[in-house]
């Protein structure tokens, strides 16, 4: 299973100091807090992107490729890379360079971005959302698969005799998550392709997440890809630690109270209890986030939130080193003992993507054999 | 079976005029429906009460139990009767903040009577340009007349005097109210979003109503 760490990737003041750091330091923060997370054994990093303030990240491969030079094990991704917005053949170079660069360890999650003001920044309509992201990604699935694309569709120029560059490393495209919070389309495009599938949970409560991954799972076996319980599912969760809870839930109020995403509404306590969020000692943590995998089943793919509601970037740091020394042993050890052994334990991997060659969903442009799916 | 009718009532004050004159029109819908052969159950939202769930909601986007529940009440509810003070020349914010968190369609088809109170019988054209539209646009079926009471229909007689009198008012709006409640069903149940602490209990979302991922890509499969 692999463990990780995403950013939202915010300006946000302290408000125990109010202090706001600059993009610069934030951008330098953003790139130690990547680097941590290596050298406390953990295994993915990924970015969001965003084009508005309060946030910095809009240029995730400028940004992943610095930390590909820099690490040697961690997985890249995205959270997430704007598939409405962005023009396919864009990510299409754009991530296969990053891909070549980074020796392979580099996927994406595709999302359709959170604020409505962003697509006319780039030429499009919120009210296309989901046919952008249908179209979009059926492109970009082609681009990286077929040599040579002739394409026409609603939202871009044709394409003739076009040709990507580079070609994806040793011929594998990159493995792609779908995040989507409520829209069964997205769930659906996900299971189609058999792609991963990951809901950020962060600020929903765990039953809302089930329903999302659950539905997704059936489709992926519907469309024949494996059973629905080998489906590739990630989360995301957030939390603050310490030693014993009382010390977590001191330090962290402050910042809770006031955070744009956190504040002014139900108290600590009520937000704990409804959403993943987890503030209290390492063992809570690790309860809770197995508790996950009753609610969602066995998965493969957990992201933490940990540079949130304005922490300065040594508490940060710290949080990240208990996530790596006490809790994420831990889980790996739980997480494995319960789970069966045909369902995978790890999302595809270049690595795997490689061995499994076109055996692999990955390697397709669609749906398997149903007939298949349904004689297992 | 007994229908089913709820009272949003958005009064502030304990005792509230506006819970007085709401109690009054239940009452009389009550009689309304009784009158012809059909039983009814009254449940009254006193959003008081839930002012700070209310608040917690917009900000987090999760209904906390108690408002889940009085959400899903009037989804589920076979007519509405509507009671807000005029505020600042409209509805109150707090009814506003209610009405906004309800499913756009909790209300599609559904009989409502609106009314409203106030210190002064010049606010009472607020039902026909504040609540009468509001209601309009959640394509709720608002019966013909509105009961506007001003502190003077509170009066010594009670506002029983005279051709247009409170009691008339209100005995207009509830026979409107009852002749609809009876001859239809407006209750659309299940359009509330799960409450907080109601985990697992909530059905999975149907296949069925998913558009197949081959239609969605239409002409991009060759």
């Amino acid at each position: 299973m692999q463990f990780g760490i995403f950013s939202v990737s915010d300006i946000t003041t302290d408000p125990t100091t109010g202090r706001t750091p600059t993009e610069g330091e934030r951008i330098q923060d953003l790139v130690k807090i990547a680097l941590k997370a290596e050298e406390v054994g953990l295994d993915v990093f990924a970015t969001g992107e965003h084009h508005n303030p309060p946030f910095f990240a809009s240029s995730p491969t400028t940004f992943l490729g610095y930390i590909a030079a820099q690490t040697t094990t961690l997985q890249l991704s995205t959270a997430t890379t704007l598939i409405t917005t962005n023009d396919p053949v864009k990510i299409a170079e754009d991530y296969a360079m990053l891909q070549h660069l980074a020796g392979g360890r580099v996927d994406l999650m595709m999302g359709r971005g959170n604020t409505g003001p962003v697509y006319p920044w780039f030429g499009q309509d919120i009210r296309n959302g989901i046919a952008l992201a249908v179209e979009n990604y059926h492109l970009l699935r082609r681009l990286w698969r077929e040599d040579v694309v002739d394409w026409e569709g609603k939202f871009r120029t044709p394409l003739q005799g076009f040709t990507s560059t580079p070609r994806p490393l040793d011929g594998v495209p990159p493995f792609v998550w779908h995040g989507s919070i409520r829209s069964p389309e997205i769930a659906e495009q996900a299971a189609y392709y058999g792609d991963g599938f990951f809901h950020n949970n962060i600020f929903w409560t765990m039953d809302h997440t089930a329903r999302m991954v659950d539905l997704y799972r059936r489709r992926y076996e519907h469309y024949g890809h494996g059973r629905a319980d080998q489906a590739i599912v990630g989360l995301g969760g957030q939390v603050f630690m310490a030693k014993n809870s009382q010390d977590a839930v001191k330090q962290f109020r402050p910042y809770f109270d006031v955070a744009p995403v956190y504040g002014h509404g139900p108290s600590l306590e009520e937000f704990t209890r409804a959403t993943p969020l987890t503030v209290g000692s390492p063992q809570q943590v690790i309860e809770r986030t197995l508790g996950f995998a009753d609610a969602v089943g066995d998965y493969q793919r957990q992201m933490f939130l940990m540079d949130h509601a304005g922490l300065p970037v040594e508490v940060v740091l710290e949080q990240i080193e208990m996530l790596g020394s006490e809790v994420v042993p831990v889980l790996r050890k739980e997480f494995e003992s319960r789970r069966p052994a045909d369902v995978p334990s790890d999302p595809p991997t270049h690595a795997s993507l490689i061995e499994a060659g076109d055996e692999h969903a990955n390697a397709a442009m669609g749906p398997r054999s149903r007939v298949e799916a349904g004689s297992n | 079976m007994a229908r089913k009718l709820v009272v949003i009532s958005a009064g502030l004050s304990v005792p509230s005029s506006t819970r007085m004159l709401a109690d009054r029109i239940s009452g009389g819908v009550q009689r309304e429906v009784t009158a012809r052969g059909e039983g009814l159950d009254v449940e009254v939202v006193e959003l008081r009460g839930l002012a700070r769930e209310i608040a917690d909601h917009l900000v987090s986007g999760m209904p906390p139990s108690a408002l889940r529940h009085a959400l899903s009440a009037v989804s589920s509810a076979d007519a509405v009767v509507a009671v807000t003070p005029v505020f600042t020349a409209s509805y109150s914010g707090l009814f506003k903040s209610f009405i906004d968190l309800l499913d756009p369609d909790a209300l599609t088809g559904k009989p409502v009577l609106v009314a409203a109170t106030a210190g002064t019988p010049r606010h009472s054209l607020v039902l026909d340009h504040a609540l009468r539209p509001l209601f309009t646009y959640l394509r709720a079926v608002v019966v013909p007349t509105g009961v506007f009471a001003a502190t003077e229909d509170f009066g010594s007689n009670g506002g029983r005097d005279g051709e247009d009198g409170l009691d008339r008012r209100i005995a207009r709006a509830a026979s409107e109210l009852g002749a609809l409640l009876v001859s239809t069903s407006g209750s659309v149940p299940g359009f509330t979003a799960p409450a907080v602490d109601e985990v697992g209990k909530v059905d999975r979302i149907s296949e069925d109503s998913l558009t197949p991922f081959e239609q969605l890509l239409g002409n991009q499969l060759r």
